[in-house]
């Protein structure tokens, strides 16, 4: 072993196993004093005399033993544990101010540590995949496009796989997944579940292992190849009971059989990273092949880039390949790859919210430590004869500073410790909800990065709070203190000043983020305030999928118009109807165009198709605008329509009629036999795009409907009966699962609700803050200058003018807090513009409430302390002295 | 006034201890290699009685230098009967010890070469 490792060792033993060394020293000692003694002894001396000089030689008993214990100990760490063991003292002595300085800083500290663990998961964390920063997504280039204008077909996949240099290779998965639904039917009720289709490389290229089984096998990979399936870690838990014998075995799916091919590890939640806030409880194979090239682009592309491989060099690549595959094959459309590293495509757009949330509970901390601050100066001034004594007896500046600063980590630890618990409780609601629609939430948590995090703002929070008491304590001015201790003389102009500065440099920060959340929150109420274009309350969800019985279109229209019918006739019901794309779900896009009128290359136009029943347009509440509904007597047999938004016919026929027009949809010729509303439906602060609603009876693809139910009263009510319609009519159907309108709408806005939530409640705490910080700072001056005050009284100042002379103090203060806020609050609005809707940065509307509301709150803080002292007796104020 | 005084007097008090707190480590060893194991009155005793009295130590501060020395296992210690028949704790050189011994004596001859011929200010080639 190295000598010095082993000294080091030594030393750690020397620090907790003192007792033992001391009583061994000890012995030693004696010896080496008697054979001093003996040796003075025999130079003729007496026993007393002896043993005194004795002493002398050796320097003295207790000093040699604090040699000794220094040499083998850790001098300075001893001394810290002494500090501690004081601070800790001297804190429970003053019960009171030591709670509520714990509590602030709890709160100060955990809510740092839950938002940087939130943030951590999201952005700083690599992605749960292996060398996660070589993942890149490679989206289409059509933004107008909604999903079909980011995916590709798989013939492009296929093209780019073979030819591009750039990538060690290239996987994907079928992004419109969740059009389709499977029917698990296996020990229990019917269920509806939802699966992606992945490529077969997929788990390899990112480098994840299902966690008991195996990936899928190239027989499994074919188009219709035996069925097989991947369970996500929850359905094994939640339906087959974590049974590993499930290997290899069949599960009824959708009518056929397929094979449990392996499970997914707990730590790769498919849904949390590619689908945030919904389920994901199967992945199935996505065959490559000519016929699921015929559905056009559907496929998400994420390729893994050879090291050393950059991000721009392989775009440049790409654009190339681009240009040569279209040189060759001109017929190709929509067509392009623009490459994003894999993390900024999955919460990139997350990532300057995160930084508004992480800079607002920063300004939090900090308003916390200006007002623990604060509460320690005044207990300084409290505390100056006990700092005098120690002064005097011979404490040095240094040694008292940091007696000093050993106290306030003591409070911050406590603090931190009690801040975790507080972390620990939010990130665990926040990893359990399904209900917000941003990524890797599962995996947020308190982390051996988080609690370095905490440890870290522990430790800086106690220095910076405790900074400014410790130099104010341990001035040189403290022989004044033993002197002037006088109750009621004026403690200097210093203290005063600085504890004023505290004060407003907290009102200054409670601006910020009261501005910061008054923006967010109208942004909100204007989200919600959105014509959606549709009614979402009292209307409700079914996912219908028809079983294999169900194989023709005439039988699938049988059944819906059957369901409906039963659906229709519930007492309860307002109205029926069925679409296969709800609004801020699905959003597939088909180009549509004029057979008259020629296109130029990626001119064609975008339309979202909506196959749907007579009663969908109605039960939504959408409105008609011109021309008539779609009807039952629209058939297959019947000449085929579609119903297009206003948008649409703007785009398409401005400043006409656009009623029994001609348009090609997929290379089909639809009549126009109405206009209806524009719909938002990909996002709340997102116009529509050009919408098309087609009769589902003309439509091939009608295949999985969502059955949509307005009710009289809140579809949970009628949730029953509804269930025991659908089941009388197939009781096969997965019916247990609904969601209501309201529900979709509230998962599109979660996000913005979530920091809408979060900084409202930080921006509350600032507030609260803020203003006990006021008050502590009047009550205390009021509470010195007592004497004063009576004085004042005394010779005939009435109460009404002892109290305005304390408001005034108050209302400086505010004023001057509020005007630096105020400048640091546009320079903050103007950052996080892209978070704002609605609302310009320096909405003056919400500036001027933000600033009364501080006002009004600042001023009510310093108007009880003024209120104590117009209350003061002058009488019993004299007698005091 | 009283500010400026006192950090001068512990920088030269402390820059003392420092030499001293070297030499005896050495001093230590040398006695441990030449009288074998011995306890910590015989070492004192002997650095005292080698110098020719001219080092008066105060005997204490021996045991900073056998902590040290043991905590880096330069020394070994046993408890055994001293000369007066009383239970005391004798040192002896460990292997890593006397190596130890060897290097420093070395540097240190090498150090005081120079130092003399710096002090002599003979202007010779310090190598």
């Amino acid at each position: 072993m190295n000598q010095w490792v082993r000294a080091a060792f030594e030393k750690l033993r020397a620090i907790f196993g003192g007792e033992e060394l001391d009583r061994d020293f000890d012995a030693e000692l004696t010896g080496h004093l008697e054979l001093l003694i003996q040796e003075h002894r025999a130079r003729g001396l007496d026993p007393t005399e002896a043993r005194r000089q004795a002493l002398i030689r050796l320097g003295g008993l207790q000093p040699t033993r604090e040699l000794h214990r220094d040499a083998r100990g850790l001098p300075a760490w001893e001394s810290f544990a002494q500090d501690l063991r004081y601070a800790v003292r001297a804190l429970r002595r003053d019960a009171g101010f030591s709670t509520v300085a714990i509590l602030v800083l709890a709160l100060g500290i955990g809510a740092n540590t839950a938002i940087f663990s939130v943030a951590n998961a999201l952005l700083f964390r690599p992605l749960p995949f292996r060398d996660p920063q070589r993942l890149v997504w490679i989206a289409n280039t059509e933004p107008e496009g909604g999903l079909s204008g980011v995916t590709t077909r798989v013939q492009n996949f296929q093209d780019w796989q073979r030819m591009s240099r750039s990538f060690e290779s290239l996987t994907g998965f079928m992004a419109f997944s969740d059009y389709s639904s499977y029917t698990l039917v296996e020990n229990g009720e019917p269920e509806s579940l939802i699966g992606f289709m992945v490529a077969q490389n997929f788990f390899s290229v990112l480098g994840v292992q299902p966690e008991i089984g195996r990936g899928f096998t190239d027989e499994e990979c074919k188009w219709n190849g035996r069925p097989a399936v991947i369970l996500s870690h929850g359905l094994w838990e939640r339906r087959f009971a974590a049974d590993p014998r499930i290997l290899g075995r069949a599960i009824r799916l959708n009518d056929r059989d397929a094979i449990v091919a392996g499970v997914m590890p707990r730590s790769f939640d498919f849904a949390s990273v590619f689908a945030p806030g919904s389920r994901v409880d199967l992945l199935v194979p996505f065959p490559l092949a000519t016929e699921t090239d015929r559905w056009g682009n559907t496929m998400a592309v994420i390729g893994r880039l050879k090291p050393g491989a950059g991000v721009a060099r392989t775009q440049a690549e790409m654009d190339l390949l681009n240009r040569q595959i279209m040189r060759a094959d001109p017929g190709r459309w929509m067509f392009g790859a623009r490459l994003t590293p894999l993390q900024e495509q999955i919460s990139g757009r997350f990532r300057r919210a995160l930084l508004v949330l992480l800079g607002a509970v920063g300004l939090v901390l900090l308003i916390a430590c200006a007002n623990v601050a604060n509460l320690l100066l005044a207990r300084a001034s409290v505390r100056r004869r006990e700092i005098a004594v120690r002064t005097a007896l011979g404490a040095g500046r240094a040694r008292l500073i940091r007696q000093m600063l050993t106290e306030s980590l003591a409070l911050s630890g406590c603090g931190a410790l009690l801040g975790l618990a507080l972390a620990f409780a939010i990130t665990r609601t926040l990893s359990g909800t399904h209900a917000i629609q941003m990524p890797l939430l599962d995996t947020v948590g308190v982390d051996g990065t988080a609690l370095a995090f905490t440890v870290g703002v522990a430790l800086v929070a106690g220095v910076l709070f405790g900074m400014a008491p410790a130099f104010a304590s341990a001035g040189p001015h403290m022989h004044d203190a033993l002197k002037d201790s006088a109750r009621g003389s004026s403690e200097g102009q210093r203290g005063t000043w600085v504890r004023g500065a505290l004060v407003s440099a907290e009102i200054a920060l409670a601006c910020v983020l009261l501005v910061g959340a008054g923006l967010l929150l109208r942004s909100f109420l204007r989200v919600l305030d959105v014509d959606l274009g549709f009614q979402p309350a009292r209307t409700a969800a079914w996912r219908i999928r028809p079983g294999s019985k169900y194989a023709t279109r005439v039988q699938r229209v049988a059944l819906y118009r059957e369901l409906i019918r039963a659906v229709r006739s519930l007492p309860g019901v307002d109205s029926a109807g069925i679409s296969d794309t709800l609004p801020l779900g699905r959003n597939r896009s088909w180009g549509a165009w004029l057979r008259n009128k020629t296109y130029g290359k990626g001119e064609v136009p975008i339309v979202f198709p909506r196959v749907v029943d007579a009663g969908y347009i109605p039960t939504m509440r959408i409105a008609l605008r011109a021309g008539r509904n779609l009807s039952e007597q629209d058939t297959a047999d019947s000449p085929r329509v579609v119903v297009i938004n206003e948008k649409m016919a703007r785009e398409f026929w401005p400043g006409q009629n656009p009623i029994n027009r001609m348009v090609v949809v997929n290379g089909r010729d639809l009549r126009v036999v109405g206009v209806v509303a524009n719909v938002r439906h990909s996002a709340l602060e997102q116009e529509g795009g050009l919408e098309i609603y087609l009769p589902f009876a003309q439509e091939e693809f009608a295949v999985d409907e969502d059955l949509v139910i307005r009710t009289k009263l809140e579809p949970e009510a009628l949730a029953p009966s509804i269930r025991a319609a659908l089941r009388s009519i197939d009781p096969l159907l997965p019916t247990a699962q609904f969601q209501t309108l309201d529900q979709i709408v509230d998962r599109a806005v979660s996000p913005r609700r979530f920091v809408v939530l979060l900084l409202g409640a930080f921006a509350l705490l600032a507030l609260a803050l803020a203003s006990l910080g006021i008050y502590g700072v009047v009550s205390y001056a009021v509470s010195q200058r007592t004497l004063e005050i009576g004085i004042r009284m005394a010779l005939g100042a009435s109460a009404g003018h002892v109290q305005l002379r304390v408001l005034r103090q108050t209302v400086v203060l505010t004023l001057a807090g509020a005007a630096v806020g105020l400048l640091a609050s546009f320079g903050m609005a103007r950052w996080m513009r892209s978070l704002l809707f609605g609302v310009t940065p320096a909405d003056p509307a919400t500036f001027a409430a933000m600033i009364m509301l501080l006002t009004a709150i600042a001023v009510l803080a310093g108007y009880l302390p003024a209120r104590r002292a117009s209350h003061i007796d002058p009488m019993s104020a004299l007698r005091c002295e | 006034m009283v500010y400026v005084v006192v950090p001068q007097e512990r920088a030269i008090a402390e820059s003392k201890l420092d030499l001293l707190q070297g030499t005896l480590d050495l001093m230590v060893l040398q006695t441990l290699e030449t009288m074998g194991a011995l306890h910590g009155y015989g070492i004192a005793r002997r650095i005292e009685q080698v110098s020719g009295d001219a080092l008066i130590l105060n005997q204490g501060t021996i045991y900073a230098s056998l902590v040290r020395l043991h905590q880096r296992a330069l020394i070994r210690s046993e408890w055994g009967v001293s000369e007066n028949g009383r239970k005391a704790k004798f040192y002896s050189l460990t292997r890593l010890g006397r190596k130890r011994l060897t290097a420093e004596t070395r540097n240190w001859e090498r150090v005081a070469a120079v130092m003399g011929r710096v002090l002599a200010g003979d202007g010779g080639s310090a190598r």
